[in-house]
Order: C-alpha cells, then structure tokens, then sequence
C-alpha cells in the first residue's frame, strides 16, 4: 500500500487534533441549536398572546376575531407550539448543562473528559440519550406498576412548568403571571411528589431510604427559600417575575444582590436552598451513589431514568434563573432603561426591528448571568463532599431559617428607611459592590498563589 | 524481657501445664496444656511485667500424621516490646478447645476462621460459624485429607486442561459444521488444475 | 438455604420487624466485594454485621502446594493494593528460615519501593474515603499521582499492580538508570501536591464535620481487637514496626543513621482521638513521612549486588517462622512451617485488614447509615486481605 493510501486509511484518533470539519460542526450546531430555540422563544412567546393571534386573524386571514369559528383552536395551538418549544428548550438546555458539567468536573479532576463526539465532546448527552433510550425498560416484578411508571411524569411536569414563567428576556415570557415567582415555587414542589413516588414505589429498600431523604430535604428547605424569595419580592413590591426584574436595574449596584445587605444574606441562604432542593451536592444525600448506588433512581433504566436525569440537570438551569431573576438584575440591559424599550416598541400592530434586536441582547444578558450561576452550583459539586442527613436537617432548620428570617425583619426595616434616606439604596449598593469586587480580587490571589505554590500554573488554553 | 524469661515466669506459675521451649528453628514455642490454655492467656496478658496485650495470630496448623491439630498462638506486647508462641495440640478425630475471645477480642474471627478452615470446635465462642465459606459448605478445606466434593450448588469445581478442552471443542464444533453441511459427492478432477497453491493475497497490501 | 448470619440480626423469625439491608457485595463503597448485614431503625444502625468470603482463593492452600520461590506472585495477590509488603513478608520469613540476608543494597531498594507503594496504596485510601464521602475530585488527584508511582515501579519491576518484585533473598532487578532521578523529581512535585491535597479536602469543613467524632475507637479497644497500623496510631497507640520491632533494612544501623523519620501518631486532631478523621488524617501524614524516608533512602543507596546467594532449590530445614512487614495496612505477617521440603506445609497470611472486620459489628450500633460508610473507609479494609 503506498504511503498516501496508508495515510488516507489511517483513522488513529489523535487526542487534541480534531478535524477542522468536526469543531466547525460542532460550533455550528452547538451554537445554532441553542439559538435557533431561543429564536423561537423569542418569537413565540410575544407572539402567542390574544391580543396578537386576533390582529392575526384580522389582518392576516381577514375575518372578524369576534366571530372566527377556528379562534380558539388557534389560541390552543400557538399555545401548544410554544409549550412544544418551551419543553424543547428545556430538554436541549439540560443537555448542555451535562456538558458544561463534565467539562467542568473533568477539568476540575484533571482528566481529559469528554472529547470523542463533537468537538470537546459536545454532543455525548446526543449520544447517552440515544444510549437510554435504546436500554431494556426494566420494572421489577415487585414494584407497583402504576406508580414506577407515573412517577418520572410527575417529576418531568414539575420541572417544564417551570418555563412558563421564567424571564428570558425584556417580553419573552409565556406567561407573565402576577403570581409569578409563587408559582414557579409551588410547581417545583411537584418534584419532590416525583422523588417520593420514585422511592416508594421501587419496592426496594435502598430506593426507599433514598426516597425518604430525599422528600425530609426537600420540604424542609423550601421554607428558607419561601422566606428568602419574600424578600427580592418585598423589595419589588410584587409577586410578578418581570416586576421583580424591572425593580431591579442593569449595572450591578442596583441588583437586589447588592442594594440591600440581608438580601446578600438572602442570597446565600436562597442559594443553599436551591442546592439542596435540586439534589445536588452537598445535599445529594437521596442519591449518595457511595451509599445508595443511586438512591430513589435505583430500580430506573432506560428512559423513565433519562427523564430523571434531564429533569436533575434541567433543574440547575431553573435555580439559576430564577436566582438571577430575584437577585442579579434578570434580562436588565446596561445602558438601555425601560424608556429605550417602550420607545423602539413604538405603537400598534408588530414593533419595529430594533426593539426585536433590543430583545436578543436581554435575552443573551440573561443567558449570560444564569450560566455564571449555573457555573457556581458546578463548581461547588465538585469541590466540595456530602453532609449527612441529620446534619443537613440541622442546618436548615437552626441555621437557614433563623438566618432568613432574620435577613426578612431586616429588610422590613430596610425598605422603611428607604423611605427616609433614598440616597441608602445607591450608597449601598456601590459599597456592596466594591467589597465583593475586594473579595474575589483576594480570592483571584490567593488562587494563584495557591497553583503556584503547587508548582503549578493556570492553563486556559487547554481547550 | 527475652522469650526465655517469658517463658520461665510461665512456669513459675503453672508448673507442668507449659511444656519446655523448644528450640529456636527459628521461632521458639512453647506446648500448653489445652485445660490451661485460657489461664495462661489470661495471666500473660495482665502480668505485670508480661502485659502481652496483643495477640499478633492464632492459626491451626493440620499434622495427620501425629495425629493432632495444633493451635498455635502468637503473642506479642508493645509496652515490652517482647513475645511468644504459644501451641496448643487437639485431637484430630474431635479437635475442642476452649475460646480465647475472653481475654483478647481479636480471637473472635481468628477462632471462626481455624472452626471454617479446620473444623476446630471452641467451646464458649459467642458465634461460630463459617467465615469465609459459604453456611452449607461440607468439609473443612486446610486439612491435610480434605477431599474436594466437585462442586457446590451445581457449580463445578473442576476443570480440565484448558489445551485439551480446546481441542475437544473444536472437534465437537467441526463434527456439528460437518453435520449441518454435508461433504459434496467426490466428483472427478478438473482436467488441469491451475497451480493452487495457498491462496496468495493480493499484491495490493 | 437460611443464612446463619441473619441470626445475628434478629431475623431468624418470620414475623421479626426490622429492617434488613444488604449493604454490597457490589457497592460503590465498600472496599471490594464485602457483604454488611444491616439492621437499620430509619437512619441509624442497630448493627452492622459483616459477611465476608466473596474473595476467598484458598490462596494459603495454594502455599502448600507450589514451591517457595513460586508462591511469591500469590503474595501479591493478598494484598493487591500494597502488593510490595505482601512480597516483603514473604520474603523476610523464608529467609529467617534459610538464615540468609539480602545485601545492602537490595534492603534499601526493598524499602524505597516499599515507602512508594506505600504512598500509593494511602492515595488509594484517602481519595476513596473522600469519594465516599461524596468528594469526587481528591480521588482523582489522588490517582493522578498514583500513575506517575505506578510508571516509576513498572520501570523498575515491570509491573504497575502485582509486582512480583521480591525474592528470597533480595530483589529481582536492580534500579534502571536514571530512575533514582526521576522518583526525587517526582517526590519532590508530591510534597507540593500533599500541600494541596490537604487544603482541598482535609481541612474541608463539610468533610470534618462528617469525619470528627464518628466512630472513636480508643487505644486500649484497638489493641484487644487487633487493630495494626494506621488504624492503631489513629487510636493512639505509638506503635509502628519499622522502628519498634525492626526487620530488614530498617534493621540495619547504617539505614537507621541515613534515614529520619517520625511516626504519627493520632491526637485527636479534629475531635476526639481515635474517630474517623484521626485514621484519616495519619495517612496524610504518613504520605509525607514516606516521601521523606523515600528521598533520604535514595539519596545514600549503596551500591552492590541485589539478590544474596541462594540455593537452587529452596527447601529450608524443618521449623516455622514468622516474618512481619509494616504494610500500608499495618502489620502483615506470613507464619511459615515447613518440613524439610521443597513446598511449605503451612503458609499463613496474618493481615490487618482481617482483624479490622472484626471490630466493625461492635462499633456499628448507633451510627448511621453514612457513619457506616465513614467507618469502613476510615479502616482502609481490602477485600484481598481479608478473604485470601
């Protein structure tokens, strides 16, 4: 065989040599999917509204919307298009989070990670999902049909009616409900109806254990997060997610984060919450896979444990975004005020191509804060390792909740003394920010000194 | 303190039930009486002076054709620094002695292990039972005439000579390939073969 | 076919109302195939009962069957973690027994490729202890370390987990060249990697917090359970063979004048002593003390021969012995008797990982379910150790 054709069969991987046809590939598709779903969102979610599908029906089809037969069937699929879009969205973000998190945590372990399917291995949850679908459905023989099989339903609800009400942007909401925020609460609740039913029904003893610590988790940290959640909404004055972001404003001084020490306080403790609710270390005693192999998802495979693992992942998007939107200033956009909205929205019928523009840099502003969180609930997984059940009972009820109530009186006394010195809230805010801008300067040096004494040094590049 | 002076402050104490040390090749022993074994134990380890407070081993070891199992202990202490080896000999038709759980708690496993492995039976242990085989497992594997039953539960404990199981299989796989396709009818030879010899590959690779 | 074992845990009834859990044999965290009978009143233990055997190779059975110098690849496999003591062990009996010594040389490479397998063998340990504790990233770090210790051993023995290194009589293959420099590279890169390691995870106050307090074992209980080595420092109890009860190079007064180092000991260094994190923390330390030994031996390695004369065929006079190495799981012992031939005629492996079962079903009661898991990391058990 000559040398060319040898070379031409030669299919060697070379670790680190990707070929330009595969990164492009995957940069394209890993970018434009993302996009083209946010795309959608972008356009749906103003689009499906009633006030629109009747200029729709007037303008476009030329019929009187009060009397059109096919009305409400049209309300029905804009709203089933954009439910299908939504839940998309969320199964194709909870893929990418599985990315992020392996690159991440092979990073973090120094290994090599993911590097096979797509360029930095992109496209491996493509490929595991695939996997699961494809594995044996097992239901023990013993387990109770209805329930095994009814349980990844009710924790997949839980997990895509979160997306009706979160921000995306400045309009791209589905549904801005006044309710907002108390309703993403009480949905992610069903959840936890999910773990229970997963654990019970398994009719194994290490699911239930798994099961149970997880239901005793939950419910006790919703009680600090509902009290930390009171107070970006005692700040706002209302319970409406886009309220709440428009309270706030673009640049980080006037995020709720910092315009008010206890909700620096509310943070943290809002943050653990979140953490502890979605299972994840240091809270992920329910599936200790050291102690419980996998905990409630013990007896699961194929694709009722794809879905659990979708929704876990997904899960992580939500608690950032729902974090950034209470305390990080949301879709809020630097240099452009509620004014510059309203004005390129200008009046009647479809709003012009700059506020559709204006719309795509808040929804990447948002896209950019809740990935920086979603990064930190990384980050922490991998660092650090698991409490215990007692333990964890313990810091929640005698340290999260004394905390967060604390933080809540404060804020009483706060928004008060608003009233009197309106000048408190900017002074604030500035000092807030330039003591965290301190610490993670301290923190930034310490690091480095830290790889440095290791006889390390910090290699960006190793992509 | 030397073993020597272990071993005589020993037999200060009970007389005849500690036989002599025997001679270091290489570790020197000491033969006890199976009634005494427990009170040696327990003044060795709580003499003053003695204080083994460790038991380091205690393991059987099979002689059929003296006819006896000994049980042999070793001693040491980390205060002294300094130890002993200590034999007890069983009958082998009945091998029954008393336990040492009592004095030291590592004697626990140790005993259950020489009961699972020899078939030593101590009277007074809290649990024995077999350790590392199975409950139902029949006979007692270290000694010197166990006899392997093939098997447990259907799994068995013997196999052949991987090179002649091979070629047995490959024998009983060629008849099958032999059977399935039957030889075509001996027809006779084309008029002149092409030179077939192997098969040559091609000259490309 | 009832298990007996269930006896123990208040089963032997139909109508008994506990709550029995299998806890292994394939689980993530138990170190190997081991079974746990346990008996559970929500989260916390009534007791733990261990069930062990799914490892039992008759590996002492197979000592009266094959020759001396053949047995030595099945010491390996008694403890595959710290194969080189197992090896040593061996080793040091049989030639108590044939009244040879190593020469100089050969003793100091036995020590050096002892301390690294010793600091790998505690990589082990201490990453998986942190995995079961839920931290994922110590063990990897911990195994990245570990390969380079397994690349320098394969280059001076040929093999990264069953060295096979020992012989009667000293060591199978000299040092390559260069290697001396590479394990004081790599050791000096492992003092800064232990610096980090610790600030990762152990002073991690989440993993204190898990670790402090949980299942104290003291000095005095240690001691009548048999527990060796780190478990028993942990208690307390200052004991360490290597300089206590010396053997092999650690006897030789020239090795002793070259090399200094300390023993740790467990203080209660985050609560009380004898807990979790003292077994955990003595590892630790005892990377490092091994790093020292390591760079200290290498540096005033002698030269000469590494294998003494010994007769072709092996067969020792009549008698017994005992040779006990400090294995990075303490003591490790190989009771040899022999009858004037060729094969021994009893071979036993006294290790420490079997007396450390022992203790476990009397400490259980009133842990929980994750203390459990904390225990038995902590006693850094090997299945291989304790089923043979």
């Amino acid at each position: 065989m000559t040398a060319a054709a040898a070379k031409k069969h030669d299919r060697t991987p070379r670790i680190g040599a990707n070929p330009r046809g595969v990164v492009l590939g995957t940069l394209a598709i890993g970018l434009g999917l993302p996009s083209a779903l946010f795309a959608a969102v972008l356009v749906l979610s103003p689009v499906t509204k009633p006030f629109m599908i009747d200029a729709f029906i007037r303008n476009v089809l030329g019929q009187d919307p009060a009397t059109f037969g096919y009305r409400n069937l049209l309300y029905g699929l804009s709203v089933a298009i954009l439910a299908f879009v939504l839940i998309n969205f969320g199964a194709i973000v909870s893929g990418m989070t599985v990315w992020w998190e392996m690159r991440v945590s092979s990073r973090m372990q120094s290994r090599v990670g993911y590097n096979r399917v797509g360029a930095g291995g992109f496209f491996q949850w493509v490929a595991d999902a695939v996997k699961l679908l494809l594995k044996e459905d097992l239901i023990p023989a013993e387990a109770d049909q209805l329930l095994f099989r009814a349980s990844p339903y009710f924790v997949l609800t839980g997990f895509a009616l979160t997306f009706v009400a979160l921000p995306f942007g400045e309009s791209l909401i589905a549904a801005d409900l006044n309710v907002g925020i108390f309703y993403l609460i009480a949905v992610t609740a069903l959840v936890v109806v999910g773990i229970l039913l997963a654990g019970w029904s398994s009719n194994s003893k290490w699911a239930l254990f798994g099961g149970m610590r997880s239901a005793a988790q939950v419910i006790s940290y919703e009680i600090p997060a509902g009290i930390a959640i009171m107070i970006p909404v005692l700040m706002a004055g209302s319970l409406s997610m886009q309220d709440i972001i428009r309270a706030q404003g673009p640049w980080p001084w006037q995020w709720f984060l910092f315009t008010n020490p206890a909700s620096l306080v509310a943070f943290l403790v809002f943050f653990i919450s979140q953490l502890a609710e979605g299972n994840r270390t240091p809270f992920d005693l329910p599936e200790a896979e050291s102690e419980l192999v996998a905990g409630y998802l013990s007896e699961y495979s194929s694709f009722r444990f794809a879905l659990f693992f979708l929704v876990e992942f997904g899960n992580l998007w939500v608690m950032a975004a729902i974090a950034v939107t209470l305390f990080l200033g949301g879709w809020q956009v630097p240099f452009a005020g509620p004014e510059l909205f309203a004005e390129l929205k200008g009046t009647g019928g479809m709003p012009g191509l700059g506020w559709w523009a204006l719309q795509i840099v808040s929804m990447g502003v948002f896209a950019l804060k809740t990935l920086f969180v979603l990064n930190l609930i990384v980050w922490v997984r991998w660092t650090l390792p698991r409490i215990r059940v007692d333990q964890m009972m313990v810091l929640c009820w005698k340290y999260l909740v004394p905390f967060a109530f604390v933080a809540f009186v404060a804020t009483l006394l706060w928004q008060i003394l608003l009233v009197q010195v309106p000048v408190a809230r900017p002074v604030t805010g500035f000092a807030l920010v330039g003591a965290t801008a301190v610490v993670a300067a301290f923190f930034i040096r310490q690091t480095r000194r830290n790889i440095a004494a290791a006889g390390d040094r910090v290699d960006l590049t190793n992509w | 303190m030397t073993t020597d002076g272990i071993h005589e402050r020993l037999k200060a104490v009970f007389g005849d039930d500690v036989g002599p040390l025997s001679e270091a090749k290489m570790d020197a022993f000491a033969l006890v009486k199976k009634e005494r074994i427990v009170e040696v134990c327990r003044f060795l380890k709580t003499e003053p002076g003695l204080e083994l407070e460790f038991l380091e081993d205690e393991t059987a070891v099979d002689w059929p054709k003296r006819n006896v199992i000994e049980i042999v202990y070793h001693l040491l202490s980390y205060r002294h620094r300094h130890g002993i080896v200590l034999k007890v000999e069983l009958d082998r038709a009945a091998p029954v002695i008393t336990t040492v759980e009592t004095v030291w708690k590592t004697a626990n496993w140790f005993e259950r292990e020489i009961y699972d492995l020899f078939g030593v039976d101590f009277t007074g242990h809290p649990d024995l039972r077999r350790l590392l085989l199975p409950d139902d497992w029949v006979g007692h594997p270290l000694r010197k005439d166990y006899q392997d039953a093939g098997g447990w539960h259907g799994i068995s404990s013997f196999r052949e000579n991987p090179l002649v199981e091979l070629r047995r299989l490959d024998e009983v796989r060629r008849a099958e390939a032999a059977k399935l396709n039957p030889p075509p009818p001996p027809s006779p030879p084309p008029a002149a073969p092409p030179a077939a010899g192997p098969a040559v590959p091609p000259a490309k690779a | 076919m009832e298990k007996l074992i269930l006896r123990r845990v208040g089963m032997d009834h139909p109508d008994s109302e506990e709550m029995i859990l299998n806890f292994g044999p394939q689980h993530p965290s138990t170190h190997g195939v081991i079974n746990f009978i346990v008996e559970t009143d929500g989260e916390v233990l009534k007791k733990a009962v261990p069930d062990v055997g799914y490892l039992h190779r008759s590996i002492e059975k197979i000592g009266e069957g094959v020759a001396y110098p053949g047995f030595m690849p099945y010491t390996d496999r008694v403890d595959y973690v710290a194969a080189m003591f197992a090896n040593e062990g061996y080793a040091l009996a049989i030639e108590r027994l044939l009244k040879i010594d190593a020469p100089p040389r050969a003793h100091w490479l036995r020590a050096i490729s002892g301390e690294l397998v010793r600091i790998a063998s505690h990589l082990v340990s201490v990453g998986t202890m942190a995995m079961d504790i839920g931290a994922f990233t110590p063990m990897l770090h911990g195994i990245r370390e570990r390969e380079t210790i397994n690349d320098l051993i394969e280059e001076l023995c040929g093999a990264r987990l069953t060295y096979n290194y020992h012989r009667i009589g000293g060591v199978a293959f000299d040092a390559p060249n260069g290697w001396r420099d590479r394990v004081l590279k790599f050791l000096d890169h492992f003092d800064a990697f232990l610096v980090e390691f610790d600030r990762l995870i152990s002073f991690n106050e989440i993993y204190i917090r898990r670790l402090a307090n949980v299942a104290v074992i003291p000095g005095a209980l240690a001691i009548d359970y048999g527990l060796v080595g780190p478990n028993l420092r942990g208690s307390g109890v200052d004991w360490d063979l290597r300089r206590d009860l010396p053997y092999g190079p650690w006897a030789l007064p020239e090795f002793r004048e070259k090399v200094k180092w300390s023993v740790p000991v467990g203080t209660g260094f985050m609560g009380t002593p004898g807990d979790c994190y003292d077994r955990y923390y003595i590892r630790c330390l005892e990377m490092k003390e091994s790093s020292r030994i390591a760079r200290q031996a290498l540096e005033s390695l002698p030269e000469g021969e590494v294998m003494a004369k010994v007769p072709r065929k092996i067969k020792p006079e009549a008698g017994e012995a005992l040779g006990r190495v400090e294995s990075a799981r303490g003591e490790l012992a190989y009771y040899v008797v022999c009858d004037g031939t060729e094969k021994a005629y009893r071979l036993r492996a006294r290790t420490g990982s079997f007396t450390a079962m022992g203790i476990i079903e009397d400490i259980s009661p009133g842990l929980m379910v994750a203390d459990l898991v904390a225990l038995i990391a902590s006693l850094d058990v090997v299945a291989p150790e304790i089923d043979r």
